[in-house]
């Protein structure tokens, strides 16, 4: 075990799934898209459903426009008879996190966390405008991408980026993709039109449905069940002043808070799961996590590759966690993000113990 | 849309959400929204001093009320933008347009919105801006319609503002409208498919063995996908039910009617229906009932009796 632990047990990521993430799949409903991804998740751990000590989900009944609509996925964990369940109105990376505290607390020992979307029922850039502060912001309908346009010029303006350099990190997204069988968007793909500028198409991510799931398990238990677990060794989750203009918005200073708070400055991270919807925003968060040209950046293809809204920050983590489990990284950052222009900022330390 | 095409049989349907979320607020937003009916801008000085609008209600850095209101001026500065060559349905304008983070003079803080411009070249960070009101205005953000392009120097200073207005706005209605195409997947469709063919089929579960209808794909006690069609019904049992006593905005129902849990013959899990054909007070546990269908429904109306002798409790109890 990681001898630097900061916490009452340690627990691991153990396992990790995530479903083929597609523009549309409207021929499933939302459990027949997540039920094969619990399978899986379950199979690589042994673990069956009733032998969970903690579920937690997240996804949005935005979305899916209709109220309640998790309740309809926990028919694919098992729910009955009863067990012990959570869900969060957000990204499952905050589900993990409830699932993690709960461990902490000693009542459970392993959890189970999953999290799905579909945007393609609905038109997602105006679905999210109602996140937004309903008095100031959310009858003008400024969409995801245009709010994150805003961002965008404000790094331009300020000398941290150009469209050349955001248009690479688009290329570089997908091209890293072409090896993740899962992603939407692989291998070359064309810069396209401004959709607002100076944010091009190839600076957005596809709009797609999807689904992923992550097994936590603490101490003993994480061993047994996985060869080389994805110890977590540092979670932390910080969130910016409510409204876009109070803030600069060329910095995440909730990210750079998480990220002392979880230990990521304390040793070098050799790779980087970083949840940016939209290519200027990898600019902020290798800023604010202090990454240097060493570290792999999203080896997954990241969000701009694929962004099953409300799934895409636990993939983060789970990507993370999949690489420590097969070696290719020992310590790892994963973040999540959720709201417009890097609202709220989730950041995660994975280790993997010395071979 | 140009979603990939799906199986013919899948079912879609327009989905449309709306909502009108009546909002109160607080005395500082009060202030704020009624001072743009009055074409005034108000802020809100922080513990530190500084000036932000629009105003909120508490320190963002101290976590402390905050009320002292002041007035700042109508022109300000762009402080980042982004060109917006294809408005959506509801934004503030129909013609392209630029969204601005506007610092207004007097202000230490930028508020969000909309300038009309000629196009991209038009606008960069720093330029001057001034408030096109509405001509119409109820106290709401779009009293602002939009900023446009404005040739002056920063001038105005925050100045004290006691708040008050006559026939102040206390809340404001948040309306929204969401389109969905809605599809209810594979085991749903089979499901609503059937119905409209008076046949009603649900899904056994290849672990248990159990039949739920309406089916959901999955089984809830197994947690696996539900794939064997079974025809059930059409008669089945009344679990139990309730007396609904309140007519329902839109609902062509006569009250008392009676809203009842129906264990299908073959059903191991009991579906709702109304019940119809007997006066309300005589519906009991293991009345014997059956769907009804009016001319062209796709669903059953309602359930009324079979007119069989009623069901052993021990024969429904399990699926109460
Ligand atoms: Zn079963």
């Amino acid at each position: 075990m990681p001898a630097t632990s900061r916490y009452a047990r340690d627990v691991a990521v153990v396992a990790f799934a995530q479903s083929d993430h597609r523009r549309s799949s409207d021929e499933l409903s939302e459990v027949e898209m997540v039920m094969p991804v619990l399978h899986q998740v379950l199979a690589r751990t042994g673990l069956k459903a009733g032998e969970i000590g903690f579920t937690c989900s997240g996804s949005s009944d935005y979305l899916a426009g209709r109220a309640f609509s998790f309740t309809m996925t926990l028919d694919g964990v098992g729910a009955w008879p009863p067990i012990s369940e959570s869900h969060v109105e957000m990204d499952g990376a905050w589900a993990l996190y409830e699932a993690w505290v709960k461990i902490q607390t000693g009542e459970a020992d392993t959890a189970l966390v999953y999290s799905y979307g579909k945007s393609s029922p609905g038109s997602v850039r105006d679905v999210l405008t109602r996140q937004l502060d309903p008095y100031y912001l959310a009858p003008l309908w400024p969409d995801s991408v245009a709010l994150a346009a805003l961002q965008a010029q404000a790094l331009i303006d300020g000398g941290e980026t150009d469209e050349g350099a955001l248009a690479a990190v688009g290329a570089r997204s997908r091209a890293s993709a072409a090896d993740n069988p899962h992603a939407q968007l692989r291998g070359a793909v064309p810069q396209g039109d401004y959709q607002v500028r100076p944010l091009r198409t190839g600076d957005c991510p596809p709009i797609g449905d999807g689904a992923a799931a992550v097994i936590l398990a603490a101490g003993d238990t994480a061993r047994r069940l996985c060869e080389r677990p994805a110890w977590i060794t540092g979670i932390d989750h910080r969130i910016e002043a409510h409204g876009l203009g109070l803030r600069d918005l060329t910095d995440s200073p909730s990210t750079r808070i998480a990220a002392e708070h979880a230990g990521v400055f304390e040793r070098p991270v050799d790779t980087a799961e970083l949840h940016a919807p939209f290519s200027s925003q990898e600019v902020v968060l290798r800023k604010a996590l202090r990454l240097g040209e060493d570290v792999v950046v999203n080896p997954s293809g990241g969000a701009l590759a694929a962004n099953p809204v409300m799934a895409a920050g636990l993939i983060r983590i789970g990507e993370a966690a999949a690489r420590i489990h097969r070696g290719a990284s020992d310590r790892a950052v994963a973040h999540a993000t959720s709201g417009p222009c890097l609202q709220q900022n989730l950041v995660a330390v994975l280790e993997g113990e010395p071979a | 849309m140009t979603a990939a095409a799906s199986p013919p049989e899948v079912l879609r349907a327009p989905l449309v959400v709306e909502f009108p979320f009546t909002r109160s607020l607080g005395p500082v937003q009060s202030a704020f929204l009624t001072g743009l009916r009055e074409r005034v801008v108000l802020g809100v000085r922080t513990t530190e001093g500084t000036v932000m609008v629009p105003p909120v209600e508490y320190d963002p850095v101290t976590a402390e009320e905050i009320r002292e209101l002041v007035e700042v001026g109508a022109t300000g500065t762009v402080t980042t933008w982004a060109w917006n060559g294809a408005p959506r349905p509801n934004q503030p304008l129909a013609t392209p347009f630029a969204w601005v983070l506007v610092r207004l003079d007097g202000a230490d803080t930028a508020i969000l919105h909309a300038l009309d411009a000629a196009g991209p070249e038009a606008v960069h960070t720093g330029m001057r801006v001034r408030i096109r009101w509405a001509e119409e205005r109820t106290g709401a953000i779009t009293d602002i319609a939009c900023f446009e392009p404005h040739d002056g120097p920063e001038a105005a200073q925050a100045t004290a503002h006691d708040g008050q207005f006559a026939d102040a706005v206390t809340g404001i209605v948040a309306e929204a409208r969401l389109d969905y195409t809605y599809s209810p997947g594979r085991s749903q469709t089979a499901y609503i498919n059937a119905l409209a063919e008076h046949r009603t089929v649900g899904e056994r579960c290849p672990s248990c063995h159990k039949v739920y209808v309406p089916p959901r794909g999955a089984c809830p006690t197994c947690g696996v996908a539900t794939t064997d069609q079974v025809e059930v019904g059409p008669a089945g049992t009344v679990t139990t039910y309730c007396i609904v006593n309140i007519k329902a905005k839109n609902l062509d129902i006569e009250v008392p009617y009676v809203y009842a849990h129906i264990a299908l013959d073959g059903a191991d899990l009991a579906l709702h229906g109304r019940i119809g054909g007997i006066p309300y007070d005589q519906v009991r546990m293991g009345l014997r009932v059956e769907p009804v269908w009016t001319e062209g429904g796709r669903h059953p109306d309602h359930y009324r009796p079979t007119g069989e002798p009623d069901a052993d409790y021990d024969a429904y109890k399990e699926l109460i």
